[in-house]
């Protein structure tokens, strides 16, 4: 099987095994969803060094803080809800204010929870630990990427979330390209319009701005995969060069992306922005392509909303 | 409330197959799902809705009805089922589980589904709101009973233990907490990841009125029930020895029979079985 082909969490549990092999320091555990989120292979391929703590979030994230007290580098993993919500007050004392490296995995974002439903769905996530200093938000959009950044995502000084889609992703890199953390990537040059995505959007944004050229709108696609520190110079840039930007990502438009970039627009250079997203609403259950159009997240919706903006973008200019 | 006579257990038992039946159709219609924790509550389940519950179909929101708070929200559907046999909303909705739009969701949510009277899903949550419940109850000076079903890997959660200690201290003694024994969780057996030692002097030492049945044996379920209503002075727990995956013969047995896939046939297979059976 490709590099491609294969689930997301398959390719980080054997990324994490290659690095541990190396890397004493890297812990897992898990809070009983390791054949879910892959960690069960990881505990096969290093029995002492993983563990599954039960039905306990805010206790595995103690533990793991505990644990990189004495040196370890921990990573923690359950469904994304539970890896933030369930246990943030943890990851705000024990782990961040008390600077622990912890490396905070959650799995199914946002849509992504599909048949476990509204009560799963984490549309805040990202929201929640972005308010937490010193924190990383980190969401892979490929395998390419997950890959060539997992070392990276070890050796950072302070906590991480790591936003993680576990099933197989739409390709979006060549194999070898480089990635730099806080620094996010022109996927497609474009003069009219800046598209920023991250994550599973990524690939609807690609398509929306296939839709806008034959309407004759040149969009740029940037990918942000860091979204805390967020890349502030090609997000002005970005603005500067084309007037005008659209958001796109799986989470609640407010706290997120959307959020992320208005800050960066209205401090550096404000341009008409509109940010596609749930539009703070709590998810629902179904399937991934029944919630993305329930949710108007399609590259249809995105090349809507950006016909939107161009026009906001035209009064003003 | 008497003690059962044979006729009402057959009843129950009955009332139990019905259940089975009609959660393994809904999960077929998907071919998916969190089958064997919706199995092993099932008996519990057709206890209280088939006889101890006092509640009124036509009227969900009756303030005076019997609530249930099923705390291991995942096993919705075998809920959902329950409340379709007993008229809440109609046996076809339940072809409708997980489906756009539903009013059935993986996990139970007071806000759409008629009967379902709290929502649930984040495993831990459900002790304290129900235990919220019965207070309010109680401060209102009602005599109707608020049941909890909590999973055994779901008393891994430090939640579950803060509900103990409160609901220890508070004596509601129109609460009775179940907890589904059945020594499973997502990721194989309890004792193997982060075992629950001896579960009766645990919430005994909370100050819990404690009991341990069989939770497949009607007659033991129900008698328990009676058993807890008659203590007046304290919360009542009831630990229910069951099995995961209950009655269905591709899941039962197994040791990741948490949440699966099957087919149609294994469906029509196992619900044949259970019609043999009974
Ligand atoms: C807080 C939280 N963590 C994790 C999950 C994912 N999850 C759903 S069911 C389940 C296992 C539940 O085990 P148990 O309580 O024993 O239920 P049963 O075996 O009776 O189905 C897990 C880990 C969840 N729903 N909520």
């Amino acid at each position: 099987m490709t590099l491609t082909q294969r689930d997301m969490r398959d390719v980080y549990i054997e990324t994490l095994s290659e690095l541990a092999k190396e890397d004493q320091r890297i812990l897992v555990l898990d809070a009983d969803l390791m054949n879910s989120n892959g960690t069960a292979q990881f505990l096969k391929n290093f029995p002492t060094r993983a563990i599954n703590v039960g039905i306990q979030e805010a206790n595995m994230i103690g533990i793991a803080a505990g644990l990189a007290a004495t040196g370890k580098i921990p990573f923690t993993h359950t469904f994304s809800c539970f890896n933030t919500r369930r246990a943030l007050d943890q990851i705000y004392m024990s782990v961040a204010y008390a600077k622990f490296p912890v490396r905070i995995v959650g799995t199914d974002p946002g849509i992504m929870a599909a048949f476990n439903g509204g009560t799963h769905m984490s549309l805040e996530d990202v929201g929640v630990v972005r308010g937490i200093p010193t924190m990383t938000v980190i969401e892979p959009v490929d395998n390419v990427m997950l890959r060539a950044i997992l070392p990276a995502v070890v050796d950072l000084p302070g906590p991480v979330y790591l936003r993680l889609n576990r099933k197989q992703p739409e390709p979006i890199y060549e194999e070898g390209t480089k990635f730099s953390i806080g620094h996010g990537q022109v996927l497609r040059e474009g003069t009219d319009v800046t598209i920023v995505a991250t994550g599973i959007m990524v690939s609807e944004a690609l398509q929306a701005a296939d839709l806008l050229e034959q309407r004759g709108v040149q969009a740029r696609v940037v990918n942000i995969f860091t979204i805390k520190p967020i890349d502030v110079e090609l997000i002005v840039r970005s603005a500067q060069e084309t007037g005008a930007i659209v958001t796109v990502e799986n989470h609640n438009v407010l706290n997120g992306l959307g959020s992320a970039v208005a800050e960066v627009l209205g401090d550096h250079y404000p341009v008409p922005l509109e940010r596609v997203g749930i539009q703070d609403l709590f998810g629902e259950v179904g399937p991934v392509d029944y919630l993305r159009q329930r949710f108007e997240m399609t590259a249809a919706h995105i090349a809507a909303r950006t016909e939107q903006v161009l026009a906001r973008k035209v009064e003003r200019f | 409330m008497t003690t059962l006579s044979t006729t009402d257990i057959q009843r129950l038992a009955d009332f139990a197959t019905e259940i089975r039946v009609a959660t393994l159709r809904q999960f077929g219609t998907l071919g998916f799902g969190h089958i064997g924790g919706a199995m092993s509550i099932v008996d519990l389940l057709a206890v209280l809705y088939g006889e101890v519950m006092n509640i009124d179909p036509q009227n969900p929101h009756w303030e005076d009805r019997d609530w249930l708070v099923l705390s291991k929200g995942h096993a919705g559907p075998a809920l959902y089922s329950t409340l379709a046999l007993k008229g809440y909303f109609s046996l076809e909705m339940l072809d409708t589980l997980n489906k756009p739009g539903t009013k059935l969701p993986s996990h139970a949510d007071r806000n759409l589904t008629p009967g379902v009277d709290m929502t649930t899903g984040s495993l831990g949550q459900g002790i304290s709101t129900g235990l919220g419940v019965a207070w309010g109850n109680r401060l209102d000076g009602r005599s109707n009973y608020v049941y909890i079903i909590l999973g055994d890997g779901e008393s891994q959660e430090g939640q579950i233990w803060e509900g103990a200690l409160f609901g220890g201290n508070a004596q509601l003694a129109n609460c009775i907490v179940f907890v589904d024994y059945n020594r499973q969780q997502l990721d194989g057996y309890v004792d193997q990841i982060n075992p629950l030692g001896d579960l009766v002097a645990k919430w005994e030492a909370f100050g819990w009125h404690t009991q341990e049945v069989d939770g497949h044996n009607i007659a033991e379920i129900h008698s328990s029930i009676l058993k807890a209503k008659a203590v007046q002075d304290r919360s009542s727990v009831i630990i229910l020895q069951t099995v995961k995956g209950k009655g269905c013969n591709f899941a039962e047995g197994i040791e990741f029979n948490h949440h699966m896939r099957f087919d149609q046939a294994q469906i029509d297979g196992a619900i044949a079985a259970l019609k043999g059976v009974n």
